[in-house]
């Protein structure tokens, strides 16, 4: 598949203030438990104004993936089918728990009612990750994503990444957190790379269903294409090949590998120990870009079974 | 049981000659739904949308090759992997004759449904902004002012060979379901469970018997052909029979 990067910015933006929110109501919720103490409002409502900030990004970034974005409202029809369209309607009510949850902290503090908002916002907020996992895990035949693990993995790495933004915040508002918070970012990101590592060996062996035999449903072992019925481009040729060279794709591979797991939990370790929001929020750039990788080579290695009837041009 | 319409593809006899190609673009572009797009038509990287796409595939080594013309398009699948997916419910299937088709003033564009395609069936008009397939020429095949032997897609109209059959695959007595049934009909990627509509005729080895007597006149017994008693040029005429 050819990545849109706005799907991709989409999906890391939003994935991160998840994770981010999910970082502040274990904040609250940890507190609420006794074992540390309450942060301040504005470690909250701050927060939650970077959670929206990074949700509005994301939403902004998906229209552009759209033909027609003045019709996106359409999309909340279709939500006993769609995944998409579960995913379009969560996101907005999941953006209203966090305001609700910042502005419940802004105005009274902690309490009953910011511990049921958050409560409420951390469901949606894992429900999301579920909507725009199976997006892509609900279509058979792209088997590289019809596995458990693409929404696992959604799932851990957004955390991964807004525990880490989470922690370089507690390092900035409310160092008691520090250390809890950088335990907790490594105990995610380290789970993050057990499985993205598990889906990238399941994918390596995964053999292709379709075969140009079962394409034109012609048994014969040696087939070749000799036309695909244009000399120029089509919708079909832009939209379903990535067009980089298999090396290119190793060293995606390599560089988010790099890029989301060992330095991010370097610099993680540096900046925890140092006390230093300065070097967390490094470590989240990098991880960011990382992810960014990730996603590009998510979309990339997926082989559409279309492409078995655009294999040569003439 | 309900209608569900579709195009039956004889391999067999499909010579890649692009006139349901072109003819499908020509009825397309025309129509009520507005222009299917092309960008540099005549310049050097042309494109365009087009529902309909010949393609060409050789099978087996040379020199014991066969070429096969591959007529492709939207296969109105029976459990269409499109439609479910589709966010605005822009993508459906018609329930009185299992046509598949995209409601253009709703359709946003996200590709979502092309991405759900196994068989890259639907493309995106660039200029529009709406994803586009095969209709089975809906405008056409119910329309009460052409004669009946016109409401047929424009393919099928245009097909030289008669390569592309139409009719209702679910009425058993149908010309396609006969051809399905008689010739071996198959559907493309029967992996993914998407029941085709559209099927496909195999090639056939085409072989003919000669026997003796059919190169022979049955009426020649003795096998003499040409050794036929042949007046000698001193033998009397009809003029020397015959006063005048």
């Amino acid at each position: 598949m050819r990545p849109a990067f706005s799907v991709i910015f989409l999906t890391t933006l939003i994935g991160a203030g998840q994770g981010l929110f999910v970082a502040l109501f274990s904040a609250e919720f940890g507190a609420w438990l006794g074992i540390w103490a309450m942060p301040s409002a504005q470690y909250f409502s701050l927060g939650c104004a970077l959670v929206l900030a990074l949700l509005g990004a994301g939403l902004f970034a998906s229209f552009f993936h759209l033909g027609h974005p003045e019709r996106a409202w359409r999309s909340a029809a279709m939500w006993r089918t769609s995944w998409l369209s579960r995913e379009v309607i969560v996101l907005p009510v999941f953006m209203a728990a966090v305001a609700a949850y910042g502005l419940a902290h802004h105005l009274r503090g902690a309490g009953d009612l910011s511990l049921t908002l958050g409560g409420a916002g951390v469901a949606l907020a894992l429900l999301l990750f579920v909507c725009t996992g199976m997006i892509y895990a609900c279509l058979p035949f792209l088997q590289e994503w019809h596995t458990p693990l693409t929404v696992i993995n959604y799932l851990l790495l957004g955390c991964a990444s807004g525990f880490l933004l989470g922690t370089t915040w507690a390092a900035a508002q409310a160092p008691a957190l520090l250390l809890t918070a950088a335990a907790w970012t490594a105990g995610v990101t380290l789970a993050a790379l057990v499985m993205r590592g598990a889906a990238l060996a399941r994918n390596a062996s995964l053999r292709p269903k379709s075969t140009v035999q079962t394409a034109i449903g012609v048994k014969h072992p040696r087939i070749a294409q000799k036309a695909q019925g244009s000399m120029g481009g089509s919708f079909n040729t832009r939209d379903f090949f990535h067009g980089r060279s298999f090396a290119w794709l190793r060293q995606v591979k390599w560089g988010f590998l790099l890029l989301v797991f060992p330095l991010p939990l370097a610099l993680l370790a540096a900046g925890a120990a140092l006390a230093s929001w300065p070097v967390l929020a490094v470590a989240f750039l990098l991880q960011y870009l990382g992810l960014l990788a990730e996603r590009w080579f998510f979309f990339a290695q997926a082989r559409h079974p279309q492409n078995l009837y655009y294999q040569a041009i003439s | 049981m309900s209608k569900q319409l579709a195009l039956v593809i004889d391999l067999n006899v499909c010579v890649g000659c692009h006139a349901c190609v072109t003819s499908c673009k020509e009825w397309n572009t025309s129509g009520e739904a507005g222009f299917l797009s092309d960008d540099n038509p005549y310049g050097r990287d042309p494109t365009g949308t087009f529902f309909n796409r010949v393609q060409t595939f050789e099978v087996g080594e040379f020199p014991n090759t066969q070429t096969v013309y591959f007529p492709k398009s939207c296969l109105h699948c029976e459990d269409p992997p499109c439609v479910p997916v589709c966010p605005t419910g822009a993508s459906y299937k018609r329930a009185e004759d299992g046509i598949v088709l995209v409601d253009y003033d709703k359709c946003i564009g996200c590709k979502y449904c092309a991405w759900a395609c196994p068989y890259g069936a639907r493309e995106i008009d660039e200029h529009q902004k709406v994803m586009k397939k095969c209709t089975l020429c809906v405008d056409r095949i119910y329309d009460e002012l052409l004669p009946p032997a016109d409401r047929r897609p424009a393919c099928v109209m245009a097909c030289p060979t008669s390569a592309r059959l139409f009719g209702d695959v679910h009425d058993p007595e149908s010309v396609v379901s006969k051809a399905i049934r008689d010739a071996g009909g198959y559907a493309l990627m029967p992996e993914w469970g998407t029941h085709p509509a559209n099927h496909y005729l195999p090639r056939r080895k085409t072989e003919i018997t000669l026997h003796r007597d059919e190169l022979e006149r049955v009426d020649n017994p003795l096998k003499i052909d040409g050794k036929l008693p042949k007046p000698d040029v001193r033998a009397p005429s009809l003029d020397d029979s015959t006063s005048w």
